[in-house]
Order: C-alpha cells, then structure tokens, then sequence
C-alpha cells in the first residue's frame, strides 16, 4: 500500500520563492501533513510549516492543496490519484513568511475591531439561564477553529489588498452575528448596536453572499445562510428601509 | 556577541493555555503589565483539543454533587497520592471558575431549566462536567481569548494602545528562565526570560520578577500520544534548570482510548463522553470485558451486571456506573490485558461501540467531533460500526512542586506554575474534566500571587545579568555548529539528525517506560537516554534561523531529554503499582508508598550546557551519570476534617496504620 509521490512544495520567503519538486513515499491511511513531515524529517529539515494538533482541531495548518484551501492534517492522501502531482503553497490572501508560514496577523487585528460580550449588569455569575433552542445558533459559529481558510477565500480580498482596512472578513463578522444572537448579550442596552456596525464598520455590505467561505469551512459551519445572510436582513431592518424590510419577510415566508 | 533586544513587563506568563490565559488575565486585573508568551498562534495550544468537559460540582444535574464529593473523588482516582490541599482548593474553587466564563461570553450545552448542563465521566459520582459537545476546550480557550480581548479594548480606549498592559507574543519560545543569584532565597530569584521569534529567529530578553510557567505537558516523548508538538516538556525543564523540583514524576496517565488506525492517526485521542454517554468496550469475542476488570478498593461502586450499568444512564441513584467508566489508568490496563491474551480487535486495539447503544441522530449530535474524525481519517462511521480503540500517552501527573496556595515553585523565587505542568493536584492519577478545571483555579491563583509579589517589590527588582544572556544565546546557536560543543566536529560533518533522535527517543520512552513497567527495562532505558543525550549535543541543523523547525525541534531535545529522565528514574525507584505507573515486578499498590513523594532535581553538573557551572566532561555525557537526582520527601499528614469526609474502611485501604490512627 506504499507508494511514491510526486510533490511540488512552495519554498521562499518574503523576498521571493518557488516551488520545489520531491519524490516521497506515502503510506496507507497518511494525511498531506505527514508527507510535509517525512519531507522535513528525510529531505528538508528547514521547511517551514505550521501545525499544532494534527486532528482538525486547532487550525494552524492552513494552506493551499492544488489551490485549494484546506486543513493539511485533515486531507488525506487517498483522494489524489497516485500518479497525480500535488501541489502545496500558503494560503494567497496572507503574506507569506517562510514556505508555507503566512502572516495572519490581519485575522488578529480584525479580532480586536468587534467589541466583546457585554455580561448583563442584573446577574450575578451562576445566574445565567439561557434555553438550549436559543444558544444553539451561537454554539455553531464558536464551532470555528480560526483556521482563516474562509478569510484566505473569500474575494473580497483574496486579490484585493484595498479592501483589507475596510473589510472583518467571514469569520469575523460571523463574530458580530454570534454576539448579536447571543440570548444574553447587552450591547444594545450599553448602547452598542452589533448590526449597524456590521454594516458600517465591518464592511458586511461587501459580501455578495457567494459561499465560497462556507465551501472551505472544515467545521462545515453554514458561515453564509447562518450567520451572514441573517446579519444582512437584521441590519437592513435596523436600517428602517421598509422595502427591504417587506421584501426579506415575504421571501422567507415563500420559501 | 551583541546583547539582544530587552523590554521589562511585571510579570510573564509563559504559555497562551487556559491555564496561561487564566493567569494572565488575572494578573493583568490586580493591575500588572504583563506579557504572555507562546510557542505557537494566540487561539491554538494544546488545551484547544479538549474534548470532554470541565468537572465542577455545580449541581446542576444532581443536586447531591457538591465540593466534598468532588474532593473526595479526585483523591480516589489519585489513588491518594494528591496533595490534598490542591484538590481541596480546586473542589472549592471551580464552580465559581466555570461560572466566570459565562460572564465572558462562553456558551456550554444547557439542562432542560437553562442552567449549564453537566455529563458523566470517568470516576465522578455524578454528572459533573461542564461541556459544548465534545469541543470544550476550544471553548474555553476562545472564552479566554477573547476576554484578553476584551481587556486589550479597555486600554485601548485607555491608552490608545492595545498592548500597553496586557500584550501576546505569539510564536515565541523560551529557552532559559534567567535568575539574580544575588536575591530571593538560597537560588536566587527570577529576574526574566530568554526567547527566541520563531519567525526571525531573533533573541530576545524580557525583564520580569515574577515568571508563570503554564507551558502544558510532555507527551512528545512518547511513539503513541495524544499530544501536539507544543508537548516537549519545556516548563517542567525551564524548572528544573532553575533550580526547582518536580514531583510525582513517575506518573504519566495512558489514555484508554486513542485511535489506533490507520497508522498515521495512531494515538489521537477518542474522547471519555463516548463512554460517559452509553459508549461501551468488547473485545473481539464481543464480550464486555470491563466488568472482569474491577479492582478490589472500587467492586461496591461499580455494576456487577450489564443489565445494571444500563439502568444506570436513566436512573443513577438506584443503581452502579458500568465499569467502563473506572478511571483511566483502570481501563487502559485492562485493554492493555485483552489485547495481549489474544482477544484485541485486527489492528491491535479493542472494541468501542456506540452504534448499537443509540441511534443515529443522537451520536451525531452529542459526539459530533468523534464523528468527523472518524469518519475523515479512518473511514469509520461510528453511527453503524464500531471504532477500534487502545492506549495513548495523554497527559503528565508530575510537574512543578509548588506551594498549594500561591502556585509559587518551592523555594523559587518569582517562579510560579500552573496547569498540566504543575504537579501534585492530581496524584498518581487525573480524572477527566480535572485538567480544565485546575487550569483555571491554579492559573488565577498563579497569576494572583506573581502580581502580588512584583508589584510588592517596588523598584528594587532582580537584575539581569549580561553574562547569562550571553550563555543562553550560545546554547541556543550551539545547533548551527553541530558538534562543536562536544569538541569533535570535523569538516563536513553535520551532526546528528534532530528528527532521528526524536523518533529514537519516542521508541526508547514507548517500549521501556509505558503503560506497563520492568525495572530492567527502565535501567536500559536510562543507558539510552545517556547515550541519546550525548548524540543530542552534536544535533545540528541546516539553513538559517528563520522559523526553521529543524533548529526549533533540536532545542526541544533538551527539554525532552531532561524530562524522560525523571520520568524514567522515578519509575524505577517507586517499586509499587499505583495509578499510572503500573510496574510488572511491584504489581500490589503498597500503603507505606502513599507518604513518599519522589522529588527530581538537577544533579551537580547536570547542566551540561554553556549554562552550566562546571563544564561538562566526558564523563557527564557518560551513560553512568545522570542529569537528575532523586529526593523523597515525606508528604504531610491530610487534614482531619477532610479525612473524615471518607469512611475508615475505605482510608484504610490506602493509608498506612500510622496515619489512620494520627
Ligand atoms: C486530546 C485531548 C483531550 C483532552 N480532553 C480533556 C477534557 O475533556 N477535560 C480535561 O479536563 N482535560 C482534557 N485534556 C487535558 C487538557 O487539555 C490539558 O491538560 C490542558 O489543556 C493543559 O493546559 P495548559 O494550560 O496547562 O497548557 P496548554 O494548553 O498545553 O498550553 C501550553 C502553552 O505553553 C506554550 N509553551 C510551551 N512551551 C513553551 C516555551 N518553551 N516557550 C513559550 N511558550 C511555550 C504553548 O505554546 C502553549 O501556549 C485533554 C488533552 C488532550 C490531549
Ligand atoms: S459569502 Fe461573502 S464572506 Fe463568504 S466568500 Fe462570499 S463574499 Fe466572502
Ligand atoms: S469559519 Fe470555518 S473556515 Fe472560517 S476560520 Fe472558522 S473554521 Fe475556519
Ligand atoms: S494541525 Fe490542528 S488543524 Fe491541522
């Protein structure tokens, strides 16, 4: 059940790099992520990759599989064909760092733009009390592992550096509709509404629902129809355009 | 040589876990500066993969449960060997941890009232852990994440800069922890740390008195772990090199249950709650082997028929627990038994089924990560087969001897740890959902008392000496001159392979210091670490500093080396079974045992490194001597009123005469 493989892997830096051919061997049951390894352990002890628990759960190992974006720990080698070449680079909308190490340090700043939970002032900790039915909405986007393929994807700014300042990205917007679906959450009383500052400073108007980040979702999380396409109609309601308003309402009652 | 880069924070937590996170925010509350350091991205340790829950008695499901109970099985499962201290502030303490959460936005599964809801797991009483599916430790970590968060809002709006009290040096590692050896008690005390940018490869010094360790566990020194790369043991060897002692060392828990196909997923964990929820072990004559398996000090608390342990799951007051759900090191002794008389599944595991326990749409929901990843890497679908299952090295008891109040390293200094690696909460053994819940206690408390103690000292802190920074930059360069430091590098030679010695490490500590112990294997083992360890420092590395995980990953050798060393000495010299240290030739548990702590410490000479005081020899390298040195000590008496939360009989299968009469 061995066999070889033929790999092409980004190698480079900031300044500039390529791709590298190998042969390795690939045995039964491997993940792409255990031919980055037998490469680093055998051929190159300096390739650069990041990984962290090896289960799909922490998403450190994001990167580009036949320009695909995909976990590397969770894609298994049995889905190419064995004569067929695969090709490894980093993740496109990131800087790169080194081979397939990129700079996300955009996904940490979009984190720090979305104001926090804000604990209801009336309860006490212990007090909480929220209904399974209510918090399960929220539960499925804290599903995300924060692997930034969704960010990686999305074409709002997978070629457009432009729209970074602008844009929170999938991820972090379905950060703004989890909070603003929280049962318990008081912004609004604290005078913070989540879905006007989706809209204006989160750059939701900039999605054009097209799905491509819930494609890439390994959590399989429905980012577009659960948590953006939502956030849209609510911040539209906000908004006080009736037509919108009438319009969203009809759509989802005929559908 | 160029001194590095310097910045001066109150207090420095080294790892970005839940309990780093925890004492971080902590500290940063009291109103300390404090910087956070991780080897890995802000988001992603190791507590992330945290399936099950987080054990506290809030009552919420049996309203029997309460922190007595919770005391008293957390000294079960340690097989008494805890400190019984800490397991008594963290009985007390988690409910109110767990409920903090909340107030930072974490959501748990909920009961039918809308309080959090609480599952089963091995060896407590009643439903007691706190859990989101099987994914609770990711949320405990983006809870905590986004509380930092939060807090960096607050002084954003304070200061205009996010990091002015509070900042996160992601992909950073610390290689020493640097000391005054003119302050604090007979060591010295701390007086920062030195690291090097995984991304540049740049030094760099932080100046702090007080030092949090919260760097995780060791299981990277084991073939067969569940443990991410992170798991090299550096805190517990950061200790010991200055100047601390680990305890309990000798006690690594094997998880019962890890994957065991296809090979490359071998060791990755299959989570408790897929026994907690109804999941049960077969061997491959079908049979539940679990109930032939319960030992003396636990047969009138668990079921003696299948019929029972069924009843159990819908009426747990009129019933006993099935005994899959015996502690962990019970359970993986007994897969470790079937499978070696001859009754293991075809790939050298046992059976774990839930597909015939309940149905379809349930499995999915409840265990919806096990799901996944059965079905993505072994192409296994749990809902209609069963998984095949066997032990994996999961997590380290040993770690930090620390005062049970302040989480400060004894005798130490501005030393602090917390989380897995600090030792003694747990015993000989931990329960499930104890690690998450220990995070948070003993990590606000570390953080609590590190920024007590540096803000009480004013100005007058510990100086960094240049001398010392020097050394720390030449062992952290020696990788690049492979050979040099052993003074017998020729041209052309690269040294030895790092990868090499790592994957020869694993097999040395899998085979001759796993699940079962030999003493002659554990003294074979010894030799080998010797001779690894002389290999390891000739290990070199090619290309340049920029994240070369090549150059990372011989640096981590010597932590790795120093930890399986006390690992393996303690072993060999508890000659008793108790909890996770099982020995072949001791197999009884022995009351004398209970008393005795084996405490590891650096032996003169041991740290054979441009560190060191003396220079290290030949003869250091040699096979003969070892870097650690074993110390025991004589635990104190347990607390009256918490002895007597058990009855006499039962103490008096653990407690040796003279105790039980104090
Ligand atoms: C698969 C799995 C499932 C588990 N499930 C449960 C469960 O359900 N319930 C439970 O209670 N426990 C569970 N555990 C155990 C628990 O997750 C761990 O014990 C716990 O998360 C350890 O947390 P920590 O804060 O001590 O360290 P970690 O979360 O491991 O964090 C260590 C930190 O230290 C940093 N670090 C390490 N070395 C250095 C260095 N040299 N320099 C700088 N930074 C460094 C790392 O980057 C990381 O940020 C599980 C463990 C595993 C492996
Ligand atoms: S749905 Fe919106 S956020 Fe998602 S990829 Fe498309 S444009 Fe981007
Ligand atoms: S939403 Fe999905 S794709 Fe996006 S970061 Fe989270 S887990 Fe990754
Ligand atoms: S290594 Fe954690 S998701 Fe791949």
């Amino acid at each position: 059940m061995t066999h070889t493989a033929h790999f092409k892997v980004w190698r480079g830096d900031a300044e500039g790099g390529g791709l590298a051919d190998y042969d390795i061997e690939v045995n039964e049951g491997e993940v792409v992520l255990d031919i980055i390894h037998r490469l680093q352990a055998t051929q190159a002890p300096d390739l650069a990759v990041r990984w962290n628990c090896k289960a799909g759960k922490c998403g450190s190992c994001s990167a580009e599989i036949n320009g695909r974006p995909r976990l590397l720990c969770m894609t298994r080698m049995s889905v190419f064909d064995p004569a067929e070449t695969v090709t490894v680079t980093p993740m496109r909308a990131f800087p790169v760092m080194r081979d397939l190490v990129t700079d996300v340090s955009f996904n940490y700043t979009k984190a720090r733009e979305v104001p926090a939970f804000v604990p209801p002032p009336e309860l006490e900790p212990g007090e909480y009390r929220m209904m399974q039915e209510d918090v399960g909405r929220s539960q499925e986007f804290r599903k995300c592992i924060e692997c930034f393929l969704c960010q990686d994807t999305c074409h709002v700014v997978r070629d457009h550096e432009e729209n970074k300042p602008a844009f929170a990205g999938p991820r972090f917007l379905m950060r703004v509709a989890e909070l603003d679906m929280h049962p318990l959450d008081a912004a609004a009383e604290s005078g913070l509404d989540r879905k006007r500052t989706a809209q204006e400073e989160h750059g939701l108007g900039y999605c054009n629902i097209t799905k491509c980040c819930t494609e890439v979702c390994p959590e399989n999380i429905k980012i577009t129809d659960n948590a953006l396409i939502p956030l849209k109609e609510r911040a539209a309601d906000r908004k006080y355009d009736p037509l919108v308003w009438l319009g969203n309402k009809i759509r989802r009652r005929g559908e | 040589m160029t001194q590095p880069e310097r910045q001066a924070w109150d207090v420095v937590v080294v790892g970005a876990g839940g309990a780093g996170l925890r004492a971080a925010i902590e500290a940063r509350e009291q109103g300390a500066r404090t910087a956070v350091i991780c080897k890995s991205l802000f988001g992603k340790a190791h507590t992330v993969m945290a399936e099950g829950g987080i054990a506290a008695s809030m009552g919420n499901v049996n309203e029997g449960d309460n922190w007595q109970v919770h005391f008293r099985d957390t000294m079960r499962g340690g097989k008494f060997l805890n400190d019984w201290r800490m397991a008594e502030l963290h009985a007390r303490e988690a409910p109110d941890r767990v409920w903090e959460l909340e107030t930072w936005g974490a959501l748990f599964d909920r009961t039918a009232d809308g309080r959090i809801s609480q599952r089963n797991f091995g060896g407590h009483e009643y439903p007691r852990l706190a859990h989101v599916g099987d994914r609770t430790g990711l949320e405990l970590i983006r809870t905590l994440q986004q509380k930092i968060v939060s807090l960096q809002q607050e002084d954003f709006r304070e200061f205009g800069d996010h990091e002015a009290r509070l900042k996160v040096f992601q992909e950073c590692t610390i290689t020493r922890v640097l000391k005054d050896e003119s302050r604090g008690e007979d060591g010295g005390a701390v007086s920062g740390v030195f690291a090097y940018e995984r991304e540049s490869g740049r030094f760099f010094v932080i100046e702090s008195p007080a030092v949090v360790l919260a760097t995780g566990g060791i299981g990277k020194s084991f073939k067969v772990t569940s443990n991410s790369w992170e798991y090299t043991g550096d805190g517990h060897a950061l200790a010991l090199l200055a100047g601390a002692r680990l305890t309990n060392m000798e006690f690594v828990q094997f998880h019962p249950t890890g994957m065991v196909w296809p090979p490359s997923v071998k060791g990755i964990l299959v989570t408790e709650s897929v026994r907690g929820d109804g999941g049960v072990l077969r061997n491959s004559d079908g049979k539940r082997f679990m109930f032939d398996y319960v030992p003396d000090v636990f047969k009138d608390k668990y079921a003696k028929t299948e019929e029972e342990g069924d009843r159990w799951y819908e009426d747990a007051d009129n019933n006993r627990r099935p005994p899959e759900l015996l502690p962990r090191d019970e359970v993986a002794r007994a897969i470790n038994a079937e499978v070696k008389a001859g009754r293991g599944s075809p790939h050298g595991g046992v059976f774990l089924d839930v597909s015939t326990r309940m149905p379809a749409e349930t499995i999915r929901r409840r265990l919806p990560s096990m799901h996944h990843q059965f079905k993505e890497l072994a192409d296994v679908d749990i809902t209609a087969e069963p998984m095949e299952v066997g032990p994996t090295c999961h997590y380290v008891m040993g770690g930090v001897w620390v005062e049970p109040d302040t989480a400060q390293a004894r005798g130490v200094t501005g030393l602090y740890a917390a989380g897995e690696v600090a030792g003694g909460m747990h015993g000989s053994n931990r329960l499930g959902g104890n690690s998450l819940s220990d995070l948070l206690v003993f990590g606000r408390r570390a953080g609590l008392h590190a920024a007590q103690y540096a803000l009480g000292l004013g100005g007058g802190r510990p100086a960094v000496d240049p001398g010392t920074v020097d050394a720390a930059a030449d062992e952290a360069l020696r990788p690049f001159s492979a050979g040099a430091g052993a003074g017998e590098q020729t041209a052309g030679d690269s040294g030895e392979n790092p990868y090499t010695l790592h994957q020869e490490l694993q097999t040395t500590m899998n085979d001759l210091v796993g699940i079962i112990r030999r003493g002659g294997e554990m003294t074979e083992a010894l030799q080998q670490l010797a001779r690894l360890r002389a290999r390891a420092r000739r290990a070199g590395v090619e290309g340049h500093r920029q994240f070369n995980p090549g150059w990372h990953l011989a640096l981590d050798l010597r932590n790795m080396l120093l930890v399986s060393e006390c690992v393996a000495r303690a072993a060999l010299e508890r000659e008793e079974s108790r909890g996770g240290h099982t020995r072949e030739d001791h197999p009884e548990m022995d009351r004398q045992w209970r008393r005795v702590n084996l405490l590891c410490r650096l032996a003169d000479g041991g740290d054979d490194t441009p560190f060191g005081k003396e220079p290290a020899g030949d003869a250091a390298a040699g096979p003969g001597r070892g870097r650690i040195e074993l110390v025991r000590h004589t635990t104190p008496h347990i607390r009256r009123d918490l002895l007597a939360l058990f009855e006499k009989d039962e103490l008096a299968k653990y407690l040796p005469d003279e105790e039980l009469f104090q």
